[in-house]
């Protein structure tokens, strides 16, 4: 843009703190989810509903329908159908809770604070790392209010300590790549309407998997894709850490999977970020 | 780091900018020295906030040289950005927080210490008049209070450069003066400011120097002085109760021209005393009735018309 030769005197290149500003963000985003409890318990009540519904209104016939040493009787075919389907009903609390990571980045976007965050000098990536943050602490705090849930309406889980510290670092490696996922697609929404709507898919994935019932009931087509999206060695993985089914591959392929959504989520977002508009 | 007294606040030269084939900077100049209050006038879409933007390192020019605090806007954004403050047109406060818990986010993005924090926030509060609302969610707050605390947040990095683009749009008049006030005291801190805006009388009010944006370029720049004598206008207008006291002035004066009050006549007049009095005496000798007699020097209103010719395009506020 300018010739060399009126360069003048170095760039100055000054000190950020991206640890500093990313905990100052981090406490504006959790102050603003408390101002705003309305969404916190809209996120946290839809997985719990599906969680009651698919355990009472479904849960005496699936369970029947699992085969195996599934017993008979809807009594018997609920108490299997709960520990079926927790697995799923997890990873749907996940999904719905990024939901409002990306309204949150989008209401952010289309306000001016962003504008003034940007002509302020500090660690830029802050702005998104402070909504990762944020978002893992109230995802964690779903994820506790739906296990509960599940415990009480008859998920029970075989894993011991062990299982239960994997299946909780496996839920973080989860949620940071929905939560980068969600970030971008907060940014790259127009409005705050399609960024509630963009992550539906997320939700939507489980049961176009194995989270709600076997894949092998499925027609060809279909089976083919649920064996192979992200979320059916997600929640493999998941069923095999809580209740004693063999995992196989799956872990390390749900690894993999979070590792580029995460990876490609980070990316898309800085680059969104730091764009022109 | 080089510095001179004389450097100044901002200087660009060149700046252009295109967003497809719709040009919105050519070739705009301007420099601003420090401690002064430099006004950028345009009608709407003139490209006022394209300009704010470039110099705030929200846009990248593409082409021309701009230096903001002795930085290069392309090569060193970080530099300038802690030299700047920005309070742009639209409101960039977060509204679920309090004004209280803006401010604080602010000092602790600038890294404030704890006791520097609280005597900051506390002074800020109390010199916009946000102490009573300091607890409360900025979404409660008028107007007028949002723009204050916008203003606010930007002075809790104490910056060398404050760019206000538009900061009175859609105020009521009180709240303007308010603002206006609280923008005076700024300069009398030593700042330099960059405000842009579309109502004439607060360039007229506030700036040192003015310069008027039409189409991407540079008209005209001056102080309000010199702009105003650029152009000649001044008359007196007369009005009067019935169109016979018209009738019989046209008479009279043979320089009136028809007002766009049908009742009413401009006679051009340097506005001297000497010059109205033989205005009045003229009158009086045919005892010519009239209602209302009003003295007019340019303002810059005419000044802007005069500057960007074509009257029928979108005229500037001149309230």
């Amino acid at each position: 843009m300018s010739t060399p030769a009126l360069a003048g005197p170095a760039p100055v290149k000054l000190r950020v703190h991206p640890f500093r500003d990313s905990t100052t963000m981090l406490r504006r985003n959790l102050r603003r989810m408390l101002r705003y409890p309305s969404m916190t318990l809209m996120l946290v009540g839809m997985p719990v509903v599906f969680l009651l519904l698919f355990v009472y209104v479904f849960g005496g016939t699936l369970g029947n329908g699992l085969g195996g040493a599934a017993p008979d009787g809807a009594a018997a075919g609920r108490a299997a159908y709960v520990n079926y389907v927790a697995p799923a009903i997890i990873l749907m609390t996940i999904a719905a809770t990024v939901q409002g990571t990306a309204i949150s980045v989008a209401m952010d976007m289309t306000e001016g604070i962003i504008a003034r965050f940007r002509t302020m000098h500090i660690a830029r990536v802050s702005v998104l790392t402070g909504h990762v943050l944020g978002s893992v602490i109230q995802t964690a705090i779903s994820l506790a209010i739906v296990i509960g849930v599940a415990l009480l309406v008859g998920f029970r889980p075989s894993a011991g300590p062990v299982e239960w510290l994997a299946t909780a670092g496996f839920l973080l490696a989860v949620t940071v790549a929905l939560v980068w996922l969600s970030v971008a697609l907060g940014q790259v929404s127009e409005s705050v309407e399609t960024a509630s709507n963009l992550p539906m898919p997320l939700i939507l994935l489980p049961f176009l998997g194995s989270g709600f019932v076997p894949t092998d009931s499925m027609p060809a087509g279909l089976r083919w894709f649920a064996e192979y999206q992200p979320f059916t060695p997600i929640i493999e993985t998941l069923r095999g850490l809580l209740t004693d089914e063999p995992i196989g591959n799956n872990a390390w392929i749900a690894l993999g999977w979070c590792a580029v959504i995460a990876l490609g989520g980070h990316l898309w977002s800085r680059r969104l970020f730091n764009r022109e508009t | 780091m080089i510095s001179t007294p004389s450097r100044p606040a901002i200087a660009a030269t060149g700046l252009r900018k295109a967003f497809g084939d719709h040009v919105v900077l050519d070739g705009l100049e301007l420099t601003v020295a420090s401690g002064t209050v430099f006004s950028l006038l345009g009608a709407n879409g003139a490209g006022k906030t394209t300009t704010v933007r470039i110099l705030s390192t929200l846009l990248s020019a593409d082409a021309g040289d701009v230096r903001v605090a002795g930085h290069d806007v392309a090569r060193e954004p970080d530099a300038v950005r802690a030299a700047i403050g920005v309070t742009g047109q639209f409101s960039a406060v977060d509204k679920l927080l309090t004004g209280e818990e803006n401010l604080r986010l602010m000092a602790d993005l600038h890294h404030l210490v704890r006791r520097e924090r609280r005597q900051r926030i506390a002074r800020l509060l109390e010199q916009f008049e946000l102490t009573e609302a300091a607890g409360k969610p900025a979404s409660t707050y008028s107007g007028g209070m949002l723009r204050r605390l916008d203003l606010a947040m930007t002075l809790v990095g104490s910056p060398q450069v404050i760019f206000l683009d538009e900061p009175t749009t859609g105020l009521d008049p009180r709240s303007r003066r308010t603002m206006w006030e609280i923008i005076r005291d700024l300069v009398a801190g030593g700042v330099t400011i960059f405000l842009t805006t579309q109502y004439l009388e607060e360039a007229d009010e506030l700036a040192d120097r003015i310069a008027v944006l039409d189409r991407g370029r540079v008209v005209a720049e001056g102080t309000a002085e010199e702009l105003k004598r650029r152009i000649p206008g001044g008359h007196v207008r007369l009005r009067f109760a019935d169109a016979d006291g018209l009738d019989a002035a046209v008479r009279v004066l043979d320089q009136a021209a028809r007002d766009n009050d049908p009742l009413a006549l401009r006679v051009p007049s340097d506005g001297s005393l000497r010059s109205l009095k033989a205005l009045i005496g003229q009158l009086d000798d045919r005892a010519v009735e009239v209602d209302e007699l009003s003295v007019h020097t340019p303002d810059l209103d005419d000044v802007f018309l005069a500057l960007t010719g074509d009257s029928s395009r979108e005229k500037v506020t001149s309230r």
